[in-house]
């Protein structure tokens, strides 16, 4: 299982949302990228929805 | 009155470091109202609310920035600049690091990532957790307000997999040593973790390092992942990695009671396991437990210390009552009725951890019948107004109703602050009892930030010529980033009784109040 294969390799996180939680992992010295997530489209779900239909997923 | 307001567009920030920076702004003495938020709809109607909305802002959207402040005189400049100061300060905190704006950029700068950690809007968690799956990373999905059925999508998905899908509404996990969210720092051993609940799990991974064992990993899998629609998906996967690991010996379950053929599927996957089991269904069937041939335990304490007897390759006994001797118990317990009033009788619980304050309703109730509280175990207990105790009451204040707008109260001592001077003027009252939770995500200091209130309500009764007694456990360990020892000295400083666990808490402030 894929599981066990993570509890053999060193945690590598990609964070998305609270910075902090990103924060956290760095101090412990652990690899993390945070993601400058915003909201599709500006969150209007309508215009996002269009536009994840026109990528094709 | 002031009111001025600014649009920063395309400047996107978390809820939790707007809240912060509303927090610290709003505690300006020339500042009637601050609203630092995203154009949602939501925060539209909080603008609302405070006179604060116009038309210019009901224009923005949710990727767009409004700093809006009523204020005595016009220092709106002077605040701006201060919020802006605020906000680049907390972005600063992942360093000067390259931030990808989607998960997809992400991923192809981190292809060996393996764990994405999501803590979005509700609203748009479940497609990130999905798109991490479908790129065969393991998922911990901080968010809550996800469906069930996107949550049962999911850990299809990552059931066919084999991959972790943590959540929705997963709190707490440490992964290869890694705390994850919010989570201790524990010594390292042989015994794992499957936890439904957050502060449950908090609980028994410190009582374990109490007791001197250690964990391997500890796997958060959501608080409905034992309801009948999601069917323990992540649980038994969670058993399953746990049975294949060889550095776990010793498995642990916590969860609230699930259903019974909900139960009955775990107990069978934790029996193919073949490893040593604990399993708390808090307040849960124990007689199902027993039938599968494994351990049931009476509190997260009794849970923690029963794992580290099977650990240690002893045979488990029921934790003990107290830590101390019980003359020395009963000594504290008279000291503290003798300095109060006939009139105080009752019990406050104020607690910011769900499952810390459900099992001290737990066992109130096998004691005393019952208590009041807004998440109460029966509809008779329930409160008719959550913000006003009456008789024996413990409150979860990290539910819904005490957290719109504001964060968390293991991040904000806000709420917790104003119920204890607001019990303060009940003079029923004989026993304050709390929870501090340490580690990752908690508050940086959270003892510090409620010791000058439990004086002040101390002293409200002091005043009185009455005597309020406080009983609080720290659930930490020494390796927390707060500083154990200090959290432990800033109690003791405002005369607050320690105990060392929760269960041990509630079992003395009961002691004070039976009889009074």
């Amino acid at each position: 299982m894929k599981v066990n294969e993570l509890f053999k390799q060193e945690l590598k996180v990609i964070n998305m949302g609270l910075r902090s939680f990103a924060a956290d992992i760095k101090s412990q010295n652990v690899e993390v990228i945070h993601v400058d997530w915003r909201p599709v489209a500006g969150g209007n779900k309508k215009l996002a929805s269009m536009l994840s239909k026109l990528k094709g997923k | 009155m002031i009111a001025k307001w600014l649009i920063k567009e395309n400047s996107y920030y978390d809820s939790v470091t707007l809240m912060l920076v509303t927090k610290e702004i709003e505690a300006r003495d020339d500042v009637e109202n601050a609203v630092v938020v995203m154009g949602t709809d939501l925060n539209k109607d909080l603008l609302n609310n405070v006179g604060l909305l116009n038309d210019e802002i009901r224009k923005t959207t949710a990727n767009d920035l409004i700093i809006a402040v009523k204020m005595k005189e016009d220092k709106f400049d002077e605040i701006v600049a201060k919020v802006e100061e605020l906000l680049s300060k907390k972005t600063s905190e992942v360093g000067e690091d390259y931030t990808p704006p989607t998960l997809d950029s992400a991923i192809k700068h981190m292809p060996d990532s393996n764990m994405v950690v999501i803590s979005l809007p509700g609203a748009y968690a479940a497609d990130e957790a999905k798109k991490a799956l479908e790129n065969d990373k393991h998922v911990m999905l901080f968010s809550d307000n996800v469906t069930i059925e996107q949550e049962r999508e999911l850990k299809e998905l990552a059931v066919s997999k084999g991959l972790l899908m943590m959540g929705p509404d997963c709190g707490t996990a440490m992964i290869n040593q890694v705390p994850l969210c919010f989570c201790n720092k524990v010594r390292k051993g042989n015994i794992g973790i499957v936890g439904a609940s957050g502060t449950g799990t908090q609980e028994i991974m410190v009582q374990i390092d109490r007791f001197g064992g250690g964990c391997s990993q500890v796997i958060g899998t959501g608080g409905r992942d034992l309801k009948k629609e999601i069917g323990g998906m992540m649980m038994t996967l969670g058993i399953q990695a746990l049975a294949a690991d060889p550095n776990t010996e010793v498995i642990v379950l916590v969860s609230k009671p699930p259903a019974y053929e909900i139960a009955e599927k775990v107990l069978k996957t934790l029996k193919e396991s073949g490893k040593k089991a604990v399993v708390n269904f808090i307040g849960g069937d124990d007689e199902l437990v027993r039938k599968y041939g494994f351990i049931a335990a009476n509190s997260l304490e009794d849970a923690a210390y029963k794992a580290v007897a099977l650990a240690k390759g002893e045979e488990p006994k029921d934790a003990p009552l107290f830590e101390e001797s019980e003359e020395m118990i009963d000594k504290m317990v008279a000291d503290e009725r003798a300095k109060m009033s006939p009139d105080q009788k009752y019990l406050r619980g104020l607690f910011s951890g769900g499952t810390l304050c459900d099992e001290a309703l737990k066992l109130f109730t096998k004691e005393f019948g019952g208590i009041y509280s807004n998440i109460a175990l029966t509809d008779e207990y329930q409160l008719k107004d959550n913000k006003n105790s009456y008789k024996h009451t413990a409150l979860d204040l990290g539910d819904d109703e005490f957290t719109v707008g504001r964060p968390h109260p293991m991040i904000d001592s806000y709420t917790r602050q104003q119920m204890i001077l607001k019990e303060a003027e009940d003079q029923e009252v004989a026993v304050l009892l709390m929870d501090v939770v340490l580690g990752y995500g908690s508050n940086e200091d959270p003892a510090g930030s409620l010791a000058d209130h439990i004086k002040l309500a101390k002293k409200k009764f002091a005043d009185r010529g009455q005597y309020l007694s406080v009983v609080a456990y720290v659930c930490g360990t020494k390796e927390d980033p707060q500083n154990y020892e200090q959290q432990i000295e800033k109690l003791k400083d405002a005369g607050v009784i320690l105990m060392p666990s929760n269960a041990q808490a509630v079992r003395f402030a009961m002691k004070v109040v039976r009889g009074l």
